[in-house]
Parts: structure tokens; sequence; C-alpha cells
């Protein structure tokens, strides 16, 4: 049995009289790719900021890393990287200054900046853009630079909401060739998406249909269980049922 | 036509969705009519003084009684020293000394000239010079009191009359004013950042790609602020009557007429304003640094233009604020009509006029 | 302390790279106070007067010639009747009517005693209250002068006359500017605080980039130390260009110590900050923020007694003005560069400013939660 890095169980969170997340339960092993998938409004989104410490869960119970989602946030986001589906580089610095600026604040030392830097700036090749402000670059770019940042800090799970929003397609392969590359690491890779042929990616996903998880297995298992050909029919299959759809 | 109307409402539903919109869109009207009409006066009232009396006599306590009850006044009868007057100013807990010195009484009575002394904090010149002028007409008057029963002759006495303000009330002045900035405020302010919010955020595109002619997409950006500076301008309006007691003495409709002209000004300067930003954050230093103050200091109601020097006199020829101002005080205080007034409309009318051409224009360039 | 500093040299990357920021905080304070200063000019001058002279004698020549040579009034027209004069009052032509009844001279000899009337547009209140103080002054005068040319100067050397002298402390030649720069000035650093802090962190929330901040281990206290410290710096770049400003343009010097009135921006500053920190944690987007700040702001400066006196308003503006910080900033400006006064006398001042930056910083860190 691999070691078990996040634990969720009957996790909910309400707001007012609305259940975003109703009673969630599920595993994420080491080095895992964890797909979590869902329509728009399905409860992704706020599943994975709890499992971030950004927001407190009503009721349940979760550990990430070992560390309590209710009280120890602050110790949970010392060992997560995360990238959100809205671009979180700061558009009026620089590369290097964003790169530098993030690794800081995690508390890097010095020697270990330049360090980082210059491994990051090589692996994404980005030689000659170094000193141009992030707002000039690509879109594709500015993801990739997003998800390298991200990982600077050598967190051990990364959380990627919709990291591959509006990326032509050869982008989202080196994206993903990227994904492969951090979890042959060890590294825990927790993502968020829309496209399905993503999901196929990934070692095992989760589909949420209105806050509840309604199905959690191996792409390959999912498509057997149905008896469809694509995860894309799982997923219709599935997401026809919800009351709030909006696929 | 109804394309236009969903517009409008969809715009309307952006403005009166937010809290913070309505607050400065409703709430900054009404508290700034409060407030100026309530709490701003430039009458200088209750200042703290301090009468030191070495004299301690018939005539000296006399007339600190007739100090003393003057409203202008918070007199505090105690004998300071020099040193002790000016440690009281720099603690700012005094404006005035009034000092009668020792033999007050004895002086008058038989030298026929006795002396006073007053020491005003002059560091605010209005408020001390203001002090002076009332303690020394206080002064006057008991003298006058004196010598009342010595008959004089050529005696010249003067009626004045205070024209269209006779209580000499602050809201006279500041309601009009008001009326000028909160126009320039929701029309300028407003309609300049939802425009260019809109830039930002890509739905402009969105709209102007759309079968809808793009002049109509200003036409229905300008409509609600048009409505909603009317609801503003009657709320003023209605406060100004009922709370602050001004009656509206010229006709409501020729005030209203002229109200809507300057807010077809001010909203062109917001189109203009928003053809240029680029962020709404430069939209919004445009507006309060180019407008806003502008509109305060040179509409002439805070300060008295004739006081400006020439080339900032001349700056308040082209500031809209300045003529709506005059407008208004004409109509609703003096109760003039238009004859009175055709002047100041015409030059508005041509300031419009520019501005709306100006800002197409550059519309228009942008889309091409 | 070496996640401040990667927060502080992020901060100051953005500030000097964007061009507005930097144009507002040098060019704003130093055109205002270039303009602000010479047109809130208070002092009551060149009211426009005009004459119906009824009378046309020669007293009423020498009343007219005393008031014109008095430097107050501009002498606009003579019109026929009151009603003409009614009408340059009107057109706003003419601020004061002075009218001469026919047969003055010979009355005011005859009966020993007539009537002027004197009619002054009251729409402002002041200029008529001060223009009416000054015509009542001239023609007191004028009767002073003519009854001693009638009458024997001796006959009335008994009546007693109280003889006023006036001193003016801190500003012998009244000068509106030397008292409007201070005050102007604290409004600026007021509005720098205010409005570019809220600004900047609500930037953030829009941009997402604070959910980055948000899910890092970073400490809440060092982002908040992160964002004031810069604008922090930038309020006191301010007051130095404003206080250069002023001494090259107008020649103020500060009567008291210069460190004073850093001492008291300093806490000052961190009290608007406070202040600007709440509306960002109370706003979702930049145009939130604005308007919430605006509205603030607006009515702090509007009861600062920036332009009127506080003594002079009701109780219940009285009351709000102890809780505005920007009344004690302009009252220690004022103090301390007109009047010298030193450290015991602004220290209430700025316990109670340091008070309600205290309550404002508390109330805004409370209020910013990294988890919802």
């Amino acid at each position: 049995m691999a070691e078990q890095v996040i634990k969720v169980e009957r996790l909910t969170k309400r707001f007012g009289d609305f259940t975003a997340v109703d009673e969630i339960s599920f595993e994420v092993n080491k080095g895992e790719i964890f797909g979590f998938l869902g329509a728009n409004g399905a409860g992704k989104t706020t599943a994975m900021r709890m499992l971030c410490g950004l927001s407190i869960p009503t009721s349940g119970a979760a550990s990430v890393v070992g560390f309590d989602v209710y009280e120890q946030t602050e110790d949970i986001k010392k060992n997560i990287g995360y990238m959100s589906q809205r671009f979180s580089l700061y558009e009026d610095l620089t590369v290097i200054e964003n790169i530098k600026f993030y690794a800081g604040i995690y508390g890097l030392t010095k020697k270990q900046i330049k360090q980082k830097s210059e491994e990051l700036i090589d692996r994404l090749g980005l030689h000659s853009e170094t000193k141009k402000l992030v707002g000039a670059l690509p879109l594709g770019w500015k993801q990739k630079l997003a998800f390298s940042v991200a990982l600077v800090h050598e967190p051990k799970i990364i959380f990627l909401d919709e990291p591959t929003g509006g990326v032509d397609p050869v982008t989202r392969r080196q994206f993903w060739e990227m994904i492969y590359e951090v979890s042959a690491k060890g590294v825990t890779v927790f993502v968020t998406t829309h496209y399905m042929d993503e999901a196929e990616y990934c070692n095992r996903v989760s589909i949420m249909v209105d806050g509840r998880i309604e199905a959690l297995d191996a792409p390959r298992k999912l498509k057997e269980k149905f008896n469809v050909s694509s995860m894309d029919d799982v997923f219709y299959l599935l997401a026809r049922g919800a009351k709030k759809a909006a696929i | 036509m109804k394309q236009f109307l969903v517009f409008i409402k969809k715009e309307f539903a952006h403005v009166l969705r937010d809290r913070r919109t309505l607050l400065i869109l409703f709430g900054l009207p009404v508290v700034q009519i409060l407030v100026f009409g309530f709490a701003l006066t430039n009458e200088v009232k209750n200042s703290r003084i301090v009468i030191c009396d070495y004299a301690n006599d018939e005539s000296s306590q006399a007339l600190i009684r007739k100090i003393e009850a003057s409203e202008y006044f918070d007199a505090e009868k105690i004998t300071l020293s020099y040193s002790d007057i000016e440690k009281s100013f720099k603690a700012g807990k005094i404006k005035a000394a009034v000092i009668f010195p020792v033999n007050f009484d004895n002086d008058l009575q038989h030298l026929h000239k006795a002396q006073i002394q007053i020491i005003s904090d002059a560091s605010d010149p209005n408020t001390g010079n203001t002090i002076n002028n009332y303690l020394s007409t206080i002064i006057t008057d008991y003298q006058r009191q004196m010598i009342e029963n010595a008959n004089i002759p050529l005696r010249v006495t003067t009626e004045i009359r205070m024209l269209y303000n006779p209580q000499l009330k602050a809201a006279h002045n500041f309601v009009p004013g008001v009326m000028a900035l909160v126009l320039m405020l929701v029309c300028v302010m407003m309609t300049s950042i939802s425009i260019v919010r809109e830039k930002e955020m890509g739905t402009m595109e969105v709209l102007l790609v759309s079968p809808y002619r793009p002049i109509l997409v200003i036409l229905s950006k300008a409509v609600p602020y048009l409505l909603l500076s009317l609801v503003n301008v009657a709320t003023i309006l209605l406060l100004s009557v009922f709370v602050l007691e001004l009656p509206i003495v010229g006709s409501v409709w020729l005030l209203f007429l002229e109200s809507i002209l300057f807010i077809i000004t001010s909203l062109s300067l917001g189109l203009l304003i928003s053809t240029r930003a680029k962020t709404q954050q430069e939209a919004m230093l445009i507006s309060m640094m180019g407008m806003l103050l502008p509109t305060l200091i040179f509409s002439g109601f805070m300060f008295p233009v004739e006081n400006f020097p020439l080339p900032l006199q001349l700056i308040s020829n082209i500031v809209p604020a300045r003529w709506y101002y005059i407008i208004v005080k004409t109509v609703m205080v003096k109760g003039l009509g238009f004859s009175a007034i055709w002047k100041e409309t015409l030059i508005l009318t041509g300031i419009t006029f520019f501005l709306l051409v100006v800002s197409l224009r550059n519309f228009k360039k942008r889309l091409e | 302390m070496r996640t401040i500093r990667f927060l502080l040299q992020k901060e100051f990357r953005q500030i000097l790279r964007n061009k507005t920021i930097l144009a507002v905080v040098v060019m704003v304070p130093i055109v205002q106070l270039i303009i602000l200063p010479l047109a809130a000019d208070y002092e009551v001058k060149n009211v426009s007067l005009c004459i119906v002279d009824n009378d046309h004698s020669t007293y009423s020549q020498k009343l007219i010639a005393k008031i014109t040579a008095s430097g107050y009034f501009k002498l606009v027209d003579f019109p026929e009747s009151y009603r003409d004069g009614l009408k340059l009052i009107e057109s706003d032509k003419a601020d004061v009517i002075l009218s001469i009844p026919s047969n003055f001279e010979r009355n005011l000899i005859r009966d020993d005693t007539q009537e002027l009337f004197v009619s002054v547009n009251a729409i402002n209140g002041v200029k008529a209250n001060l223009g009416g103080a000054y015509v009542l002054g001239i023609i007191r005068e004028f009767n002073s002068v003519i009854r001693t040319e009638w009458i024997q100067a001796p006959r009335f050397s008994n009546i007693p006359v109280i003889d006023i002298a006036i001193t003016n402390w801190y500003n012998p030649y009244m000068n509106y500017k030397i008292f409007m720069v201070p005050g102007i000035l604290a409004v600026l650093v007021t509005m720098m605080g205010g409005y570019v802090s809220a600004l900047n962190i609500v930037k953030e929330k829009e941009l997402g980039t604070i959910e980055q901040m948000n899910v890092s281990p970073i400490r809440k206290h060092h982002f908040i130390l992160g964002k004031l410290i810069p604008f922090w710096i930038l309020g006191m770049i301010v007051l130095t260009i404003g206080l250069t400003v002023g001494f090259l343009i107008y020649g103020i010097v500060p009567e008291g110590k210069i460190g004073l009135i850093y001492l008291f921006a300093a806490v000052y500053l961190v009290s608007v900050l406070g202040l600007g920190f709440l509306v960002s944690t109370y706003s979702e987007t930049q145009q939130q923020a604005m308007f919430l700040s605006f509205f603030f702001i607006m009515i702090f400066i509007m009861l600062s007694g920036l332009f009127t006196s506080i003594d002079s308003m009701p109780q219940w503006t009285k009351v709000i003005t102890w809780f505005n910080p920007v009344t004690y900033f302009i009252q220690v400006m004022r103090m301390i560069v007109l009047k010298g006064s030193g450290f015991m006398d602004i220290l209430p001042h700025l316990l109670k400013v340091a008070g309600i930056g205290l309550v404002l910083n508390i109330w805004a860190i409370r209020n910013y939660k990294k988890t919802s």
C-alpha cells in the first residue's frame, strides 16, 4: 500500500443553505497524478481550496501531508504548491524577479534561490527572456512559468486549478510532460480540469456532480465500468443527471 | 429600440447591485448637503478666548459681561501672563486674549481715554480677523452706549439690508456648489470608470462586434447616468428645501433644464476621459485630479473667483461648473428667469458641444 | 524579517515601474501646492460697490471719495435709481448698493440725523458680513470727520474713547497662504496614504495574485507590513516634496522643529494606511475601493477644519471630528509651522492619532483573512 498524502473523509462546505461540497471522501497516494473532474460549479474549486488551507470546511475531516485542514492550515501551506486558474504571477515584474520573489517568501536561502532560478530558467529555456516583464510573455509561457514557480520550494503536493485553460494544444502537451516529470520525482499532483483528454493522462480521476463524488477510479476502469469508449462519455453519463448542470 | 432598453437595464443593474457604488451615488450627495448645510459655516462662533482683567473695576466688568454674553465667544476670565498666553496659543487652546490694563475705569472717566489690548492668534487669518472685528464691534457699541445720553449732533445712521439671504446662512452659497460637485462626480467619474471597466474586462469588444451601433453603445451608457443624476438633483433640492429650509425662488423647471444641460456637459467629459484612459485607475486619477479638484476650486463656491490671480481667473472660464454654479445661484436663490442667465447657458452649451465633438471623434478613431 | 525584505523589494519594483503612480506622487503635490493656496484666498477684497447718489451734495461727494480711497471697494457704477442698482446686483456686477437719500446734507444739518441705506448681496454670507462691516466703518469715520468739521473739536474731547490695540501674533500680515499650505499638504499626504494603499491591495485581489500569497506560508503581519511600509515611505516623500515646495515658492520655514512634523506624520500615516487597508478588506474590485475610500476621505476632509473653523460647527459634527485623524494632522501642521509649538503641545494630538491608528489597523488585520 502506497503512502497516502491526502486523506479526506465526509468533507463538507456549506455557504448559507447552499451545499457546495457534500460529504466527499477519498485518498490520494504519494506521487500520484490525481484528476479532479466536474462541471463548472460542481464544487471542484471549493474542495481544492479547503485542501490548500484557503477555506475552512463546515464539517468532515481531512489531512494534507499529515496536517489537519482545520488547525494546521499554515503547516499545510509550507508543504504544498498552488497554481490557480487565474494567472498568478506579477505582470509588472520581470521573469527573474517573480521567481526570486516567490522563492524568497517561501524562505529559501540566498544560495538556494540563485541555484533554483538558474535551474528553472534552464529547464524552460527562458534565457533571453529573464529581464522581460511577465506581462509581455505569451500565455502558454506564462502558465509554464507559473507552474515552475509554484514548484520552486519543492513542495510535496502541487495543486493545479485548471492550469491549461485557454492555452494551445502544443503547450498543453508540453505542460503535461512537465507534470509527468515532477510526478516521477515523487511529487503528488492534484489537478482539476474539464478537458477530458487530459483526464486520460491521470492515474486516477474523481468526477464530482452537485458537490458529490460520483465516480473515482483509474480512467481505464471507469470506461470499462460504464461500458463506453472515452472519458468524455463517462463524464457525460454522470453529469447529465446533475440538477444544476452547466455543460 | 428593444436592444437599447436591454442595454440600459444592464447598466442599471451594474450600478444598483453594488452597495459601495450606491453609497457614492446617493450617500455622498446627502452627506455633503447635510455637512455643508449644518457643519460648514464660514462664520466664526464659540471661539475660545481669555480675558485678562487687570483692572477689575466697574467699566471693565461691564464690558466683560457684554463679551461673555456674545455667542461668538466662549470666554474665560483668567489672569495670564504673556508667556502663559503664548503657551495657550501654542497648544491651540485659545484663539485670542483681551487684556484690560490696571486703572481702566479711572483712565476712561478722567483722562477720557483708555486702552484695551487684543492679542489674536492670526495663524488662521480668517478667524483672527473675524474675532478682531467682533471684539472691536462689541467695544465700540459699549462706547456708543456710554455717550448715548450726551446727545450728539450730526448722527448718520445706516440701515443695512442683506438681500437674498437675510440670515447670512451658508447654505445659499453651498447648495448650488454641492449640486455642481455631485453632478460632476457622478457623471464624469462614474461614466469614465464604467466605460473603461468594460474596456479592461474586454466586454467592450463584445459590444462593439455586436450589430449594435457604436453610437448607441455610448448613448445607452449615458442614459442611466443622466437619469440617476436627475434623481440626485431632485434629492438635493428636496433636502435643501425641507431640511435646510432654503426655498427655490425661481422656476424649478428652468433649474432642471439647466441641470440636464450641465449633466450632458459632464457626461461628454466622462466620455472624453474614457477614450483616453487605459485602466480604471488612470480614469479615476484623471477624473479626480483633472475634474473634481478644479470644480471645487474654480467654480467659485469655496473661494471667491475675483480673488484669484489673473491666470487662474482665465482658467476658471473654461471650467463648466463655474457657469452652472452661477446659473443655479441665479435661478434658485435670486429667483431670476432665463433672461438673466442666457449668457451662461450659451457658454455652457458651447463647451458641451466642443466636448461632445472631440470625444466622439476620439471614440470613432479608436474603433477604426 | 527576510520575508519582509522580499515583499518590500517586490513592492518598490512595482511602484517604481508604474509611471502613473510616480507622476501622481511627485507632480500632484507640486501642482496643488502651487495652485490651491493662490486660489484659496478668503480675504474679502475688491468688493464691487455701486452708489445711488440722490443728493449730489458736497457731503455725498466727500463720502464717495472716502469710500474710493479706502481700498476695499471697487466702485463700479453710479446707477440712476435703487432699481437700477438692484439690476447690477442681479447680474453680479455689484455686491453692495449704497444709496444716499436726496437732501441728505440739508436734512443732516437741519435734523441732526440722517439715514443711509446699504443693500448687500448676501448669498455669500461671509463676504456680505465683511463687506457690510467695511461700509459701516467708513460711514462711521466719515461721520466723525464731518462732525469735527462742523463743531469745534474741543467740546467733544470729554467723550470717553476706548482705544483698541490689536496685535496679531504668528501671522502679522494676515497672509492666507502661510495658513493654507500646511493644511493642503496634510490633505495631500492623507489622499496618498488612503487611496493608493487601498487600490494597491485590491488590485492584487482582482488579479488573483493575493490568492498566491494566501496559499503560501507567509505570515499575515509580514504581508501587511510589506504593504504598509512602501506607502508609508511614499507618504513621507510626498511630505518632503510638499515642505520643499512650500519653502521654495512661499518661503515658508516652519517655526517649530521639522523633526516634530516628521514624527507626527510617521504616526499619522500608520493610521491613514490602516484606513486604506481596512477599505481594501471590504472591497472586491478597484472601483469599489475607490468609491469607499473616496466617500470617507471626502467627509474626513470636509470636516477637518481645512477651510472652516471647527469651533463654529454644531455639537454633532464636533463629535465626529474627534474621531477624524485628518483634523489632528491639519491642526498639528499649522501649530508647528506657524506657531512653533513643541512636543508637549502636540502630545495630546499625537496620542489620539496613535489610538485611532491602533483601532483601524487592528480592525483591518482582523478583517483580513488568509483562510476563509
